[in-house]
């Protein structure tokens, strides 16, 4: 499997995903060779994990974020930062390197940063490649067709001469089959799932104190939490949010994560007028992570175009109900959430505000939820999924 | 010794409330008014049900009354359908009217706007069923002997009630946990009265035909009038089968091309070809029977569902808690003397719209989805606390303190 990220260096839902769907695929009679482009220790047991260092770099260190600069220390104990397409360039070439001497029946690749790579890898061994696409590029630039030209080009290029394409909802399938006219019987949706056991239970007492007091004294809280960029759709929960405010004034609106709207989403907050209800937090993990969801009354993902969408289930998860947008991968598998358009600005304003007016509504919603995220499990998708596997591998000679 | 089909045919449609948001309230008060190409639409719907419903179905009926002169049914109509009759169908009302008018279908008892008053104000459901008798007395000319609650919810205290308000019958579910081995093919009494007589729906044959008839799954598709007739004639013991149904069955439900008016066109001919076979009113069936046993109900039955009581009403907080908040502004809106705004209220009292709230099997896309005009129980709770906001705006401005 080619990927890029894993837990706990993940930056968002790729690395969590990948994770959860290898952890359930080990258990069926595979051997999972995961390579990332970067080295770090996962504490994970179920697979091998391979770093696909370039030649003459001895270490690859990532930050914190997905489109950020990687440091690579040479041999000669030189640094130097590369960018998100150079770090794509040199991961196709380490990995194209190190498959000559491995033995494997199937390519798996989870994004376009690692096309690229599989594709070199079935030009080696002519096994067939398997592209898992966890989001497109139009999904990421938040129009529709729009983006990189460098990486649609990837992707565009990847897609044709793959065997098979793995979408994690008919959300991105219909995308695959907009952007780069891929027949949509090549295109397989296997949604992402989640695992309920992984959760931890909330302390008894949540790390955002103030909110917690202004709780008590009335106020309701809306969370969001996500990369600070223009597919989450943030700048139009804004604009309901200065609604929201107006019709029920005791509203709070947390959001969680960092990114390149930052200030401008700041600025925005403060010219409608509600800079004391907006609180930002930056970007957070573990127990503050958590503690965003379980203080929230409300969960929103506004996104613009949203592939799949974790962050919803991880909210109901932790006991807050979500509204997503219609054009979310999430909204095709939880019938008991809000759904809007994340155009529809006036809407998104009235259902917030219902669900800020009525504590039944909360939890209604909540409760219903949380029986669906119950029954949720990655052994679905890696049934699916061991399924197309086989069916690839049938009449090739090994 | 007779044996009597009891066709009873509920016809009803609810004041649906239009997408209204927090924006619309306190600014515009057209609740019920959705655009008429909007799925919530009353205008529309009542469109679409008279055309394929209202119209072809009585059409038939009338001719059957006409062919066969022992051909009876019973009607229950709500003012709220009434009314909409009357703005957007006056063919479609015309064609109910003429029905009345051959002396063989009774028009029964029950609230004008369809609501579950009887279990929140009992001074406001007699409001209601006073208003309903007085609507049909207005355009039927007869006046209810029978009495029906919302949706057939019934209990020892709702045949108490009618049988002191002089009604000489009240309709209920068949359901077997309160009949046990018994049949409902019979006329029963009531626990704790003396007058008033219980028929109970055979909720099996009249499934058969309300739900199942298109289903070409069912062992016994196609289900046809002889067949049917033939099952009723192979009963040696009953006395009437009670077949109480949504009138919209005809045509809505059960689509034309499922051959639902073939159906309806022949039962009569092939039931009546049996000498002794005959067709009562609801009225008739207890004045030409004796009760064979009484009927104790201590907990509230109805039509719905497989659990046959109010969960689809009042099964979570989303509907208790909208309920009590509107119960809860009796006085104020009874006293205020604002006829639009009571008559808001009272429409909003449709349990219809507490239906749309039910939640207990929204995940599987069923029944309750097929009669809800909104995407989600969350989107009529919303749309309807918005509304009953702004009846709680409206009584401010008159200044009343909610």
């Amino acid at each position: 499997m080619l990927g890029w990220e894993l837990p706990p260096h993940n930056s968002g839902g790729l690395g969590t995903a990948c994770y959860q769907l290898c952890k359930s695929l080990s258990k069926k009679d595979l051997d999972i060779e995961f390579m990332l482009p970067y080295s770090a220790d996962h504490g994970i047991d179920f697979m091998q994990i391979t770093a696909a260092h370039p030649q003459g770099v001895t270490e690859v260190i990532r930050s914190g974020i997905a489109y950020d600069s990687y440091k690579y220390i040479l041999e000669d104990g030189s640094e130097e930062y590369l960018d998100i397409y150079a770090q794509q360039q040199l991961y196709e070439h380490a990995v194209a390197r190190l498959v000559e001497e491995k033995e494997f029946d199937i390519v798996h690749a989870h994004d376009w940063l690692t096309f690229r790579a599989a594709l070199r890898a079935k030009e080696a061994k002519g096994c067939p490649v398997i592209l898992h696409v966890h989001s497109v590029e139009s999904d990421r630039a938040g129009s529709a067709g729009g983006g990189n030209p460098l990486v649609q080009e990837i992707e565009g290029m990847a897609m044709l001469a793959a065997d098979r394409i793995i979408a994690v909802s008919q959300h991105t399938k219909n995308a695959i089959h907009r952007d780069y006219h891929i027949p949509l019987d090549k295109i397989e949706v296997v949604h992402n799932s989640i695992d309920p056991a992984a959760f931890e239970p909330l302390d008894v007492t949540n790390a955002y104190k103030y909110l917690s007091a202004l709780k008590a004294q009335g106020y309701r809280v809306v969370t969001n939490i996500g990369r600070l960029t223009i597919q989450k759709g943030l700048p139009n929960l804004l604009q309901a949010a200065k609604l929201v405010v107006d019709k029920h004034p005791k509203t709070i609106f947390l959001i969680v994560g960092s990114g390149e709207q930052y200030y401008e989403l700041l600025t925005l907050a403060a010219e409608l007028g509600i800079g004391k209800n907006v609180l930002f937090t930056d970007f957070q993990r573990g127990k503050r992570l958590r503690d965003a969801y379980g203080i929230a009354d409300l969960f929103v993902m506004p996104s613009v175009s949203e592939p799949f969408g974790m962050t919803p289930l991880e909210a109901i998860g932790y006991g807050t109900p979500a509204m997503v947008s219609y054009q979310s991968g999430v909204a095709e598998i939880i019938s008991n959430c809000l759904k809007v358009d994340f155009w529809d600005i006036r809407e998104m304003a009235n259902q917030i505000t219902a669900v800020m007016q009525s504590d039944a509504l909360r939890d209604t919603l909540h409760a219903n939820a949380y029986r669906e995220f119950e029954t949720m499990n990655w052994d679905n998708a890696s049934h699916k999924i061991e399924a197309l596997y086989k069916h690839h591998l049938a009449g090739v000679a090994s | 010794m007779s044996k009597a089909i009891v066709l009873y045919l509920h016809v009803h449609q609810p004041y649906r409330i239009r997408h209204y948001t927090v924006f619309d309230t306190a600014n515009e008060h057209d609740y019920f008014d959705a655009a008429y190409e909007d799925q919530e639409s009353n205008e529309r719907i009542l469109h679409k049900v008279a055309t394929k419903s209202y119209i072809p179905t009585n059409q038939r009926l009338l001719q059957l009354l006409r062919d066969n002169p022992q051909f009876k049914l019973s009607l229950s109509i709500t003012g709220t359908v009434i009314e909409q009759l009357e703005r957007w169908s006056p063919e479609a009302l015309d064609s109910f009217k003429e029905l009345c008018a051959t002396g063989r279908v009774e028009i029964v008892a029950e609230t004008y706007h369809h609501s579950l008053a009887f279990f929140y104000s009992r001074a406001e459901f007699e409001m209601q069923v006073d208003m309903h008798k007085r609507k049909v007395q207005e355009v039927f000319g007869q006046t209810p002997q029978v009495f029906r609650n919302t949706e057939l919810c019934y209990n020892n205290d709702v045949a108490f009630w009618a049988d002191k308000a002089g009604y000489k019958g009240v309709l209920a579910e068949g359901w077997d946990p309160i009949l046990g081995w018994r049949s409902p093919n019979f006329v029963y009494r009531p626990t704790y009265t003396n007058n008033i007589r219980l028929l109970m729906k055979n909720y099996k044959l009249s499934d058969d035909i309300a739900f199942r008839f298109g289903d070409q799954n069912w062992s016994e598709w196609p289900l046809t009038a002889d067949k049917f007739a033939n099952w009723l004639n192979d009963d040696q013991e009953s006395t009437n089968f009670n077949l109480f149904m949504d009138y919209e069955t005809f045509g809505e439900h059960q689509w034309e091309e499922s051959g639902i008016f073939g159906f309806l066109s022949h039962l009569p001919g092939e039931w009546l070809k049996k000498e002794g076979n005959t067709f009562m009113t609801v009225s008739e069936v207890i004045d030409n029977f004796e009760a064979v046993d009484t009927v104790d109900v201590p907990n509230t039955i109805t039509w719905a569902d497989t659990e046959r009581d109010l969960s689809a009403w009042l099964g979570n907080a989303l509907q208790t808690t909208s309920i009590q908040a509107l119960y809860d502004l009796q006085e104020s809106i009874v006293t205020s003397g604002d006829f639009a705004l009571i008559e808001d209220w009272r429409r909003l009292q449709t349990s219809d719209h507490f239906y749309y709230m039910c939640t207990k099997y929204f995940n599987d896309g069923d029944i309750h989805a097929y009669f809800s005009p909104y995407k989600t129980p969350y989107e009529a709770y919303i749309n309807f606390m918005n509304a009953y906001h702004d009846l709680k705006f409206r009584l401010s401005q008159k200044g009343v303190a909610v």
